[in-house]
């Protein structure tokens, strides 16, 4: 099964699949159906950050320091939980400004300077290709351990040349799949879709590979945790493997690798390639800024087992770095050390792939372009032609830098230890960590000061990490490490100023960071911001303004034939139609010929072109190539002043101001609405007074007319007198009603009405009104029944008034029932913790719209299909009986209100209060 | 994640997990537990799983507006 055929089969096999994958996502994305559009997926493309340095090299840090391994993941963790703040904020800047790598970010962020792009292209060259050369190294070791056990791997590796390193072929292999995959377009802000499919499942590949050897660890070499912790107890010299004295520096070593992690994360070249750059959708962010943790959790919560594992079974000679694979050899399986070597192979690709094609980027675009566009020779370029040679240059990076990183490992690779390596360049990252960070949020900060503190901090950082690894490899002599140069104690390098109580990583990062920082904030403090500096500073720090405007800055002086020209040249054919066609020109004009090649570009159009420019060859040698193009006065203060406008603080005070004159109308819009309200009110006082004298005059004009009569006419027969003094009576009894009710409701409205409230029994008070009633309604022919479903009713209110009440609503309830066999119910119950009283009738109703209208003063409603003859045989109401029996029942905390009857049919007259409070027995008694 | 409130809950997860990973807390776990072995790596992985689920929920419930 271990047969060195086997392993080649099954890892080129691999690889071959990779291919597979990778051309599927980049079909689908030609489809239109993208693989990657999921957070999910883009969770995973960004576990690129687990490379074989965490396959391998966690066990192997966990068993000689402890839970520190957990540092490199619990920063991450860290700089994912802000990561909608500030991965959001450059995904952002990155799409508007057509940013490809970190170099071109931070080139962008100060001016588009060519030479700070140049810088950061260099350092991270200087400081990552180690890192390439340690997964190179990873996948040489981990075969030659699979293919040798139980003999030394180093055994086969020292008298093995190149050809027989299956690293160097497995180089070779990604060079190709990534000049297939990460090169197709020259537009290097469009995505490497099948690329990053490809990684995502590389992710999954590395975690199942890991789960699967820790399970088995526990489980089959093992009896579960218990067991193991327990040998782990009985073991003296492992049971303080796990304490914080096994950290390197302490508390403060813990700090500073927690926060080496941290920024190393977001400034990894292909950490921002994975998440910047290949960001397909802001919202991705927000879900893999926990599940992406989970995966670090997932991938790391057997760390420790396998490591404990691996130092009580395994003979002291083992290096740690191989526990994963050597434990299950060590078992004499065959297929799972397979697995696990598939599953280091597969951290390491993924690293190389990404890696490779951040640095080709930075590589081509800060390095190469600019240096070929000083020279004259690349002007010559024919139509197309330069677009063909930036992808070939971009391809031959890609080779030299695995070539550099395959040397790299080939030559020094064995002096170091894999976890040795990975920490170097991480700290080498940091560097970049002040000129991108602060450079985001502060807007005063200077490409001078960003220059000067990257320069101090990476030379800092190679004196303090990187020179003293050569020494340690044997190449320099190490003794200026113990008295220091010429003799210099101050100046060691893991001791610098005499500062020797942190470890040298800790140490290295506190000195380069402090020099970088210092030198930023410092600089940039003492020194003047160009035009486009200062707008490009705009651009970045208010990159999550709403108001933000991209405008063009570039003003129209040169032709649309030249710019053509230039990007033909630079872009090719299809991309400069592209151009060309884009942008809302293009709609516009179907009607109108199209624009000929001598008129004048449109800033937008030019606008548009250094953005295609920006993608493909970075920011800074676009602005030079239109530079080279628009003639005059290249860039248009007009906008740039608008771009500083809409960022600044008059868009603060704009947003205030526009705070308060919406508040402002909105008080406006209340006064309004309270003047309409009181018109309405004058209006309706002016039309009760109408009414009431209305009201009033009828039965006085009548009184006047019968005593004039009795008065005029003396010989009136006695029988007929008897009759008009009779009416006279009645009418004057109406009036002193009507008079009674106005100044009830004149109470009423003023609130001035006095009521008595008292407990009563709302029982013993319907029954009471319905006899006073019976009578009456009996000579009318109305039949009156009565349900009162409960025993007691005890309510609080004023008796006298809720008799009135429920009279008026008996009363107007046979006024309104059915002409011809008029019938009324009352009925009385409980609904939840009120009582409700309701009048029904079988009448017509009252229509839906008109219900509310019925409390109103004086609202007298018209019968359907009965002429005025017919209602005038009867008793006609003042109209002002339900208003005030609603604003009775409304002062006793009640309602009053109309429904449809569910018995008879007609209206429904319901009455609503609230159960009095229970109270004891013996107050009850006092009442 | 529009929302102000939901930006001040992220915000004090981070304080939250920032306290979580750091020494004061960090040692204060540092210590042996009945076998001999030191509860840290216990306390720094269940520290992290809760910030991770807090996260979650955090950031995939939608924040009331």
């Amino acid at each position: 099964m271990r047969t060195d055929a086997v392993v080649l089969t099954v890892a080129f096999g691999y690889l071959a699949l990779l291919f597979v994958i990778a051309a599927w996502g980049d079909r689908r994305a030609e489809q239109g159906r993208s693989l990657i559009g999921s957070p999910t997926v883009y969770a995973l493309s960004i576990a690129v950050y687990c490379t074989a340095w965490t396959f391998y090299g966690s066990v192997g840090r966990a068993a000689q320091f402890g839970p520190s391994f957990l540092l490199i993941y619990l920063g991450p963790t860290l700089a994912m939980l802000i990561a909608p703040f500030v991965i959001r904020k450059m995904v952002r800047i990155a799409s508007a400004q057509r940013i490809t790598s970190i170099a071109d970010f931070i080139s962008a962020r100060y001016g588009k300077s060519a030479s700070l792009g140049a810088l950061v292209a260099i350092i991270a060259l200087i400081g990552i290709t180690p890192y390439i050369a340690l997964q190179l190294k990873a996948i040489t070791v981990s075969h030659a351990v699979l293919v040798n056990y139980p003999l030394a791997a180093e055994a086969s590796i020292a008298d093995e040349s190149f050809w027989a390193d299956k690293s160097f072929w497995v180089a070779l292999v990604l060079a190709v799949f990534i000049i297939l995959f990460g090169t197709r377009h020259l537009d290097a802000s469009e995505r490497h879709e099948g690329m990053v499919a490809a990684i995502a499942f590389e992710s999954i590949i590395k975690l199942v590979a890991f789960l699967s050897v820790g399970i088995f660890t526990l489980f089959v070499m093992f009896n579960g945790p218990g067991d193991l912790f327990a040998r782990v107890a009985a073991t003296p010299e492992l049971a303080g493997a796990l304490s914080l004295d096994a950290v390197p520096g302490g508390a403060t070593g813990w700090v500073g690798m927690l926060v080496l992690a941290m920024l190393a994360f977001i400034t990894l070249p292909r950490q921002f390639q994975v998440m910047v750059v290949e960001n397909v959708d802001e919202r991705h962010i927000k879900r893999a800024s926990w599940l992406f943790p989970l995966y670090l959790l997932a991938i790391n919560v057997l760390v420790i087992p396998i490591a404990m594992a691996g130092m009580l079974l395994m003979s002291n000679g083992t290096d740690p770095d191989s526990f994963v694979l050597t434990l299950p050899l060590s078992a004499g399986l065959g297929g799972l050390p397979l697995l696990v070597f598939i599953g280091g192979l597969s951290a390491a690709t993924s690293m190389v792939i990404v890696e490779t094609i951040a640095l080709s980027t930075m590589v081509s675009n800060q390095l190469v372009m600019p240096l070929l566009l000083r020279s004259r020779l690349l002007h010559l370029g024919s139509r197309g032609q330069l677009a063909g040679w930036l992808l070939g240059i971009r391809r031959v990076a890609i080779v030299l830098i695995l070539l550099l990183g395959y040397l790299y490992h080939a030559l020094i690779g064995d002096s170091y230890s894999l976890v040795t390596i990975g920490l170097v360049s991480f700290a080498a990252a940091c560097q970049f960590a002040p000129a991108m960070l602060i450079g985001m949020y502060w807007r005063g900060a200077t490409r001078d000061g960003a220059g000067l503190g990257l320069i101090a901090g990476t030379l800092i950082w190679a004196w303090t990490l990187l020179i003293p690894g050569f020494a340690q490899s044997g190449w320099l002599d190490a003794g200026f490490l113990e008295q220091g140069p010429w003799g210099l104690e101050w100046l060691r390098p893991y001791a610098l100023f005499g500062l020797d109580t942190l470890d040298i990583y800790s140490h290295s990062l506190l000195w380069s960071l402090s020099a970088n920082v210092g030198l930023l904030v410092g600089i940039s403090l003492f020194s003047r911001q160009t035009p486009l500096e200062q707008t490009q500073a705009a651009l970045f720090t208010e990159a999550m303004h709403p108001g933000l405007v991209q405008t063009t800055l570039w003003q129209g002086k040169t032709t649309r034939g030249e710019l053509r020209a230039l990007l033909d040249r630079y872009l090719g054919a299809g991309a400069t139609a592209r151009v060309f066609a884009g942008g809302p020109a293009a709609s516009v004009s179907t009607a109108e010929p199209p624009p000929r090649d001598d008129q004048p570009a449109s800033s937008a159009l030019i606008a548009r072109a250094e953005q295609a420019l920006s993608g493909a060859l970075g920011n800074a040698s676009a602005r030079v190539l239109i530079n080279s193009l628009v003639r005059g006065e290249a860039l248009d203060m007009e906008s740039i002043l608008s771009i500083l406008d809409t960022t600044s603080e008059t868009l603060e005070v704009n947003r205030r101001l526009e705070q308060k004159s919406s508040e402002l109308a909105r008080a406006s819009e209340e006064l309004r609405a309270a003047n309409e309200r009181l018109r309405e009110l004058d209006r309706l006082k002016d039309e009760f007074v109408a009414m009431v004298s209305h009201e009033l005059r009828t039965p006085l004009t009548s009184i006047r007319a019968f005593a004039e009569i009795l008065r005029d006419s003396h010989a009136l027969p006695e029988e007929k007198r008897v009759h008009f003094l009779d009416v006279v009576v009645l009418e004057s009894q109406r009036l002193s009603r009507l008079i009674e009710e106005i100044l009830d409701l004149a109470r009423l409205e003023s609130g001035r009405l006095t009521l008595e409230p008292q407990r009563l029994d709302l029982v013993a008070l319907a029954r009471h009104s319905v006899d006073a009633v019976h009578r009456l309604q009996e000579n009318r022919g109305v039949v009156l029944e009565v349900a009162i479903e409960v025993d007691r009713a005890q309510v609080i209110g004023d008796p006298d008034r809720l008799e009135q009440v429920i009279i008026n609503l008996l009363d107007n309830a046979g006024k309104f029932a059915d002409h011809d066999a008029p019938r009324v119910r009352l009925r009385l119950y409980r609904h939840k913790t009120h009582y409700r009283l309701a009048v029904e009738d079988n009448g017509p109703g009252i229509a839906e719209d008109e219900r509310e209208r019925v409390f109103e003063k004086f609202h007298q409603i018209q019968r359907p299909g009965e002429s005025a003859d017919k209602t005038r045989g009867r008793p006609r109401g003042s109209g002002l009986g339900l208003p005030i029996s609603r604003g009775i029942i409304a002062h006793l905390g009640g309602r009053l209100w109309v429904e449809n009857a569910s018995f008879l049919g007609g209206a429904c007259l319901v009455m609503e209060l609230p159960e009095a409070p229970s109270i004891s027995s013996e107050e009850a008694q006092q009442e | 994640m529009r929302s102000s409130r939901g930006k001040e809950r992220l915000i004090a997860l981070v304080v939250l997990a920032v306290v979580l990973f750091t020494p004061p807390m960090v040692l204060l776990f540092d210590s042996p537990s009945e076998t001999g072995i030191s509860r840290l790596a216990l306390y720094l992985f269940m520290a992290w799983g809760l910030v991770i689920a807090l996260a979650a929920w955090l950031l995939e419930h939608p924040s009331e507006k």
